[in-house]
């Protein structure tokens, strides 16, 4: 079958079991364009390709399938740098295909020319310049491939558009073998001897904590997670990356650790005997001070990723491999010593020796009753944000999506939510993209229209990527979003008042401008405006009942309020301020 | 140094050197994904040299790391995170069989030619340009050596100088230390 090079890379998405695209035509991606129309593929028309990026990221974060998104050169392409770097910094599965110059326009500088493939080098997983139209199909297939296994990650194709017009016989590789991918080899399961010395650690530790990370979700392994916590007893943090991973209303589930952690989830870290890192990787907003981390803690650390081993903190017991894989593994030689479900030990075995873990959790249980996550709402006083998001929460079925953007929202949201199910939490954690949670949103619903999905955004952020509300209007994406409006780049304001001598410099963004509620009706949206705590449950409540087009509540919340508790950026995590009350200004 | 310079020739190379000898595939783009890396990552190269393999589908990239700037450990395995590359194998100094090869035109008119020509011949060098105020040498040989000879020849006054960095294979009598082994039971086979 002679196809042209535009059909077979759509041909080629179909048989990927693509079913969206999220992008943006132009011209150098035009003749792709035109098999779309005769193909069974949705595509979502964005507004800027930013969105379609995120979108993308949006999509897969909830489905585990790669996101999919569509863009032409040049501009086109350098729109979609930043959701590449925020899909690369959070191993989010992206197939993001470029338009290209024609091959024997590349290096004049032509009309809407960039190298994307040198510009994104740093921040895919892989990338390829396709030459030739007869390497499409083969191409698609490694992309696939690559984005969606070992670690995952986004990849970019790029394809001149004299490829995309030049004819080829079409075909489908078959198996791996007819990839050409010599030196891509993931490794899944783990070093039996390095298993056997992880299960051993486990049952010989006093202060344990099992701090679970993104590569739990990514390894779709929450299952094997909670086996893994109840057969041991072992208590739980969850990273910003994995909320979700373990259930919060688990009685071994510490919550989330980190700068904004919770008291007990922070301080259970610090005095651990040994940590046992799960598709974590010790990131600088977990550990504070590295020098300082958890100096008592043994480490376990199992990754997918070789690299990430002795990173940043060097473990007693690395472990290479899938974490389902790995941590059933694990459970499995916690087994053979004796360790049996439930958590009994079988008598003369190596798990009957085991310390007893109550004091331990006697310890932290007194923490959390000491140092729970506390805000105050006035009577009549400003709007809390907290209270918000515990309404939202409240009046949500437990299995809503949440998408934040980046800053106070985002980590009130991580903090108030309680979060029930694997893939109910969407956010940029590594690399802190504000204006993520709109499109992302978006793309969330699209991936899981049976879910309600609710984004909770800042201000600051919603006014980055709100164009996409009109993308939602359009293709009937009824998604939610609640703005957290505090007039105030809200997190850089928090860092000023507690850390620049309250000098504010560049954070007003004014409550009014633009008017959020015109802003959403204009876009096709149902606009709402809370200004009391009296009025929350009732709007939440009315936009809960829409179900044919977005609605933004634009909650006007307290711009004084600040995310406790707090570890400075740089200070050790024993340091962590609790709350307002403790030092001038928390210092 | 700053983070991922390349050192000139005859800088401070020793016992925080190693030698890492990668096995990319012969795509266009793998030398500056693999310089990208030290770049981003801020490891610190030496030398590095390239060159097709006798597999005509794989070049071989010999890079001369600092392992002071970063474990060798975490260079090897971000390297074998690279898609295109297909094989990294390191050596340590002693375990290396090194070689490089140097060019220098070098001022030596009728006075100095003889020394110079007389210090080729101890080095067992070449003449392989003359001119009538400056000749043109090369030197191949033990990078240690080619620093001596560097060395020697610059009181006479060097013209242009260029060192090709050098490549390495593992001495015969030792086992080339590999990624595979040296990386235990945590980095055998690269996620990507």
């Amino acid at each position: 079958m002679r196809l042209t090079g535009a059909q077979a890379l759509i041909k080629s998405l179909e048989m990927q079991g693509v079913e969206v695209i999220f992008g943006l035509p132009g011209g150098a991606i035009l003749p792709v364009y035109d098999p779309i129309l005769d193909s069974t593929i949705r595509h979502i028309l964005v507004r800027h390709e930013q969105g379609a990026g995120h979108m993308a990221e949006g999509y897969a974060h909830v489905t585990g399938r790669p996101g999919v998104a569509m863009v032409t050169s040049g501009p086109g392409a350098t729109n979609i740098v930043t959701p590449l770097a925020d899909a690369a910094m959070d191993s989010v599965p992206l197939v993001v295909v470029t338009g290209q110059v024609a091959t024997t326009a590349i290096g004049t500088d032509a009309f809407q020319e960039c190298p994307i493939t040198g510009v994104t080098m740093d921040i895919t997983k892989h990338n390829w310049l396709v030459t030739d139209a007869r390497d499409i199909p083969r191409v698609v297939a490694e992309a696939f491939h690559v984005a969606t296994t070992g670690r995952p990650g986004p990849v970019l194709i790029d394809v001149p558009k004299d490829v995309s017009n030049s004819q080829m016989d079409w075909y489908w590789p078959s198996s791996l073998d007819d990839l050409d991918l010599p030196g891509y080899r993931p490794r899944t399961e783990g070093d039996p001897s390095a298993i056997r010395a992880a299960a051993e650690l486990i049952l010989r530790a006093e202060r344990p904590v099992i701090y679970a990370g993104g590569g739990i979700l990514k390894a779709r392994a929450a299952d094997a997670l909670r086996e893994f916590a109840e057969r041991t007893g072992v208590p739980v943090v969850t990273t910003l990356m994995a909320r979700g991973a373990f259930p919060d209303s688990h009685p071994l589930c510490l919550g989330m650790p980190g700068m904004h952690g919770n008291y007990t989830a922070v301080t259970a870290m610090q005095h651990a005997d040994l940590l046992v890192a799960l598709g974590s990787r010790f990131d600088d907003r977990v550990t504070g001070k590295v020098s300082a981390f958890a100096p008592e803690a043994k480490v376990i650390h199992v990754d997918i990723d070789p690299a990430e081993l002795g990173k940043v903190r060097r473990a007693d017991v690395a472990i290479a491999g899938d974490c389902r894989i790995v941590i059933e593994e694990i459970v499995e030689a916690l087994g053979t010593l004796g360790l049996e479900s439930g958590g009994s030990a079988g008598s003369g075995t190596t798990a009957a020796d085991r310390p007893d873990l109550a004091p331990w959790k006697a310890q932290l249980s007194e923490w959390q009753q000491r140092f729970p996550l506390t805000y105050r709402q006035e009577e009549g006083g400003a709007l809390k944000p907290q209270l918000v998001v515990e309404a939202l929460r409240d009046s949500t079925p437990d299995d809503t999506i949440v998408v934040a953007g980046v800053g106070q929202h985002q980590m009130w949201a991580s903090q108030y939510w309680r979060f029930e199910h694997p893939y109910t939490w969407v956010n940029s954690g590594g690399a802190g993209t504000m204006g993520f949670a709109v499109p992302a949103a978006i793309g969330a619903k699209v991936g899981r229209p049976d879910k309600m999905v609710w984004a909770i955004d800042g201000d600051g952020c919603f006014q980055m990527t709100a164009q996409e509300l009109v993308t939602a209007s359009a293709e009937r994406i009824p998604v939610k979003i609640a703005i957290l409006n505090n007039a105030y780049l809200g997190m850089v304001r928090q860092w000023q008042e507690l850390f620049y001598e309250e000098r504010y410099s560049e954070v007003y963004l004014s409550p009014d401008l633009p008017d959020y509620v015109k802003w959403a009706e204009a876009m096709g949206c149902i606009g709402m405006r809370v200004e009391t705590a009296e009025e929350v449950a009732p709007a939440i409540e009315k936009a809960n009942s829409v179900d044919d087009r977005p609605v933004v509540i634009d909650f006007r919340t307290d711009a004084f309020e600040k995310v406790y508790p707090m570890v400075p950026s740089g200070a050790s995590n024993d340091d962590i301020i609790v709350g307002p009350s403790e030092g001038e200004g928390g210092r | 140094m700053a983070p991922s310079s390349i050192g000139g020739p005859g800088g401070p190379v020793g016992v925080r050197h190693h030698i890492v000898t990668v096995t990319v595939e012969n795509k266009a783009g793998v030398l500056a994904r693999v310089a990208g890396l030290f770049s981003r990552r801020g490891f610190n190269i030496f030398s590095l040299a390239v060159a097709p393999t006798d597999d005509e589908r794989f070049s071989r990239i010999t890079i001369v790391v600092d392992v002071e700037s970063a474990p060798l450990e975490q260079i090897i395995r971000q390297l074998d995170k690279l898609v295109n590359v297909v094989a990294i194998s390191e050596l340590a100094p002693e375990e290396a069989t090194e070689r490089e090869l140097l060019l220098a035109t070098v001022e030596a008119g009728p006075d100095e030619r003889g020394q110079v020509i007389q210090l080729v011949g101890v080095f067992e060098g070449r003449i392989v340009d003359v001119g009538r105020e400056a000749i043109t040498i090369m030197l191949a040989g033990a990078p240690n050596k080619i620093d001596d000879f560097e060395n020697l020849i610059r009181p006479f006054g060097i013209v242009e100088l260029q060192r090709t960095g050098r490549v390495a294979l593992p001495k015969l009598e030792r086992r080339t230390t590999r990624l595979r082994t040296i990386a235990g039971g945590a980095g055998e086979d690269g996620a990507g």
